[in-house]
């Protein structure tokens, strides 16, 4: 294998393949690259010498679109960020403090985004979404993000959590009942796998479903499910065949509400506070079978798929917060002064700066990639792992260090910094802890690594 | 039915901090964050709002400049706006276009169009010109309704309501006319995604100055672009009577 990295102008991006016998090692040293990936800065102008089959296929890894446009959004997707944004600012930043305090659901501002499309990104015009793709899906989650936290979590749970798997594996009927409903903001979803016994151990779920005549009869507890409180239906995931262990899984639509189906208490927590997070409770919950989602015991494998989507959102709903929090850190460089001048100009202040801007830069690059890859029908596993991983470890270095930087005003409610670093910390842990996410990644590489 | 002209203009970022350029010919304007001048958002908001309420047919979003005021017009297609034209100004010609200079190509374009209102916004944030509206009614001898809060469609006529200095003036002047848009007409909409990618299908017509036959030649020059005078530090005084005394004493009154 060969390699390909060369330096031009440093605006242009691209994920190249490392070789097992690196030649140019110079270039390499000055990149310190990794034995595992790089990071390299291809140059346009350079590539054709080095091997130009290489070039094309880290191309097509890439998925369809071009090396450029990791750079340089597509003016679709710039718009589509730009009224995100503008949204955000206007709509989410100035409440977004009160929605926290007093643990709001902030259901107009759910409403006005289901109407910009942005409650069902993904989900085809026919079916009453916006019919964009993944890295708009990607923009948009992070720019809400940015503005309110807890918002972009619930604009995330409902786009991959919720709608996702039924996108992808429900009937034309089950798209139609459980889907549109849930596109302009009115109704929201939620997806409920986690249990009290186990979370990170999905595959030992022990939420039973059997079948009684002409109805499916669920019996269990599940916990930490976002959004349940303020969600209209549910996908839920209960064991059909325990003897096939995860594979005798299946998954299941519940409307909300519904007998049998009961919420706990809301739970109190650190962050994303706007967000309802309690367990769901089912005893002797009756649904049509039509309410199967996907072919019977394939529950684990949806589950382990939607996630996978469900890790490009939250890696940017982490970016969001992360650029929120390096926002309000140099913002206050510019306006604190002490010992005579902006704390900007001090090389301590200045540091932190950087790091954070490069933690979120690069996981912003690896969210981008997961989602084009993703876009392109291509595996995105690895690259979605990664992005989560990495937004997610940028969102709290990146709260952190906001505080430290605003030193004592970062520690009380008058600026918007403790918040960030309350809403970073559940994005290093829900849809998979960022241990599970070493793991996926290293199974990933293991398994490309057959020698 | 009929067709209204709405002029949208790029200009930079109300959020961004103005610098001026090192030669003082002007404002840096490389690598700036730039979007629709606000009150063209407004113009455009009054024009789509009129459409849905079916009091016109067609809103066509207008915009001179290089190639990136297409990003402004795409804006405005995604607002709701049907199509677009795009009059090709650029390099020196652009730099010394001024409100005349567009209120000829608005003209030319109402009359091409058979437009029954053009609509702008009041003034452009950059310049602040405050003349563009006025000038294509003089130029068309259109009646004007400028610094419009509220707009009403009364058959063939518009009741404008203007905010003047005196307060709010109601009028009432027959199609068709150019009603420029003031802040409190409307609330601007977000362009929703299902419309950002109607928006890519829209067309957007390219001419430039001279197939209207209009000259783009300025008879303004700008010699010198400053910043403003820092701010100094005030005095506060205690008193009425020192006031008056401070004022007095420095020429004031």
């Amino acid at each position: 294998m060969g390699l390909m990295i060369a330096v031009v102008n440093v605006s242009i991006i691209d994920i190249v393949y490392r070789s097992q016998k690196p030649c140019l090692s110079w270039l390499l040293g000055w990149l310190s690259m990794s034995q595992i990936h790089t990071i390299g800065i291809v140059p346009l102008s350079l590539s054709p010498h080095l091997s130009p089959s290489l070039s094309l296929s880290a191309l097509g890894l890439c998925g369809c679109r071009s090396l450029s446009s990791l750079a340089e959004l597509p003016e679709m997707h710039q718009m589509m960020r730009q009224t995100s944004r503008d949204y955000a600012d206007r709509e989410l930043a100035p409440i977004a403090g009160k929605l926290d305090k007093e643990h709001l659901f902030p259901a107009r501002q759910v409403r006005e985004l289901g109407a910009m499309g942005v409650m069902a990104v993904e989900v085809p015009e026919a079916l009453g979404g916006a019919g964009m793709d993944y890295l708009a899906y990607s923009l948009a989650v992070e720019e809400i993000s940015r503005g309110c936290g807890s918002t972009g979590c619930v604009v995330s749970v409902n786009n991959s959590l919720y709608i996702g798997p039924i996108l992808k594996f429900g009937t034309p009927e089950q798209k139609d009942q459980w889907i549109t409903p849930f596109t302009n903001g009115e109704k929201v979803g939620c997806f409920a796998l986690s249990e009290p016994d186990n979370g990170s151990d999905a595959g030992a779920a022990s939420t039973l479903a059997r079948q009684e005549g002409e109805e499916w009869v669920l019996n269990g507890t599940k916990a930490w499910i976002s959004n349940c409180w303020d969600a209209s239906a549910t996908v839920v995931f209960a064991t059909t065949d325990k003897s096939l262990k995860h594979k005798g899984i299946s998954a299941f639509l519940v409307p909300m509400p519904h007998p049998g189906l009961s919420l706990g208490k809301k739970e109190d927590k650190l962050g994303i506070r706007a967000t309802s997070t309690a367990n769901l409770i089912l005893e002797d919950c009756r649904i049509p079978l039509g309410n199967m989602l996907g072919p019977r015991g394939s529950g684990f494998k949806i589950a382990m798929q939607t996630l996978d989507g469900g890790r490009i959102g939250i890696a940017s709903q982490a970016l969001g917060i992360a650029q929120a929090a390096l926002d309000c850190a140099v913002d206050y460089a510019h306006k604190r002064t002490a010992f005579g001048a902006p704390i900007g100009k001090l090389q301590a202040v200045q540091f932190k700066l950087a790091d954070m801007a490069v933690a979120v830069e690069s996981a912003r690059l690896l969210t981008w990639k997961a989602a084009m890859l993703k876009d392109a029908k291509k595996t995105f596993t690895k690259e979605a792992a990664m992005a989560k991983l990495s937004a997610s470890e940028a969102a709290t270095f990146c709260g952190h260090q906001s505080i430290q930087v605003l030193g004592g005003m970062g520690y009380v409610t008058d600026m918007p910094a403790e918040r960030h670093y309350r809403d970073a910390r559940i994005t290093e842990i829900y849809e998979g802890t960022s241990e599970i996410q070493r793991l996926v990644i290293a199974g990933q590489l293991l398994k490309e690594y057959v020698p | 039915m009929s067709r209204v002209l709405v002029g949208v203009k790029r200009v930079i970022d109300y959020a961004v901090k103005i610098r001026v350029k090192p030669d003082h010919s002007g404002v840096v304007t490389d690598g700036v964050k730039h979007s629709m001048n606000p009150f063209c958002e407004i113009a455009v908001e009054e024009a789509v709002k009129l459409k849905e309420k079916k009091f016109i047919k067609e809103v066509v979003a207008v915009s001179c400049g290089p190639t990136q005021v297409t990003e402004t017009i795409r804006t405005a297609l995604a607002m709701g706006c049907d199509r677009g034209i795009h009059v090709e100004v650029s390099g020196k010609d652009y730099e010394a276009m001024g409100p005349l200079q567009i209120a000829k190509i608005f003209a030319a374009l109402a009359k091409k169009e058979e437009a029954s209102l053009v609509i702008l916004g009041k003034q452009a944030i950059d310049d602040d010109c405050n003349q563009t509206g006025q000038m294509t009614a003089a130029l068309l001898d259109w009646p004007q309704g400028t610094f419009a809060s509220e707009v009403t469609i009364d058959g063939e006529k518009v009741k404008v309501v203007r905010e003047i200095d005196g307060g709010l003036e109601t009028i009432k002047i027959s199609m068709p006319a150019v009603l420029t848009a003031d802040l409190r007409l409307n609330t601007p909409r977000y362009a929703t995604l299902p419309n950002i990618m109607k928006a890519k299908k829209k067309k957007i017509a390219n001419m430039k100055p001279a197939d209207l036959g209009v000259d783009m030649v300025s008879r303004v020059e700008v010699l010198r672009v400053d910043e403003p005078p820092t701010r100094l530090a005030g005095v506060k005084v205690e008193t009425v009577d020192d006031l008056v005394a401070k004022l007095k004493a420095n020429g004031t009154i």
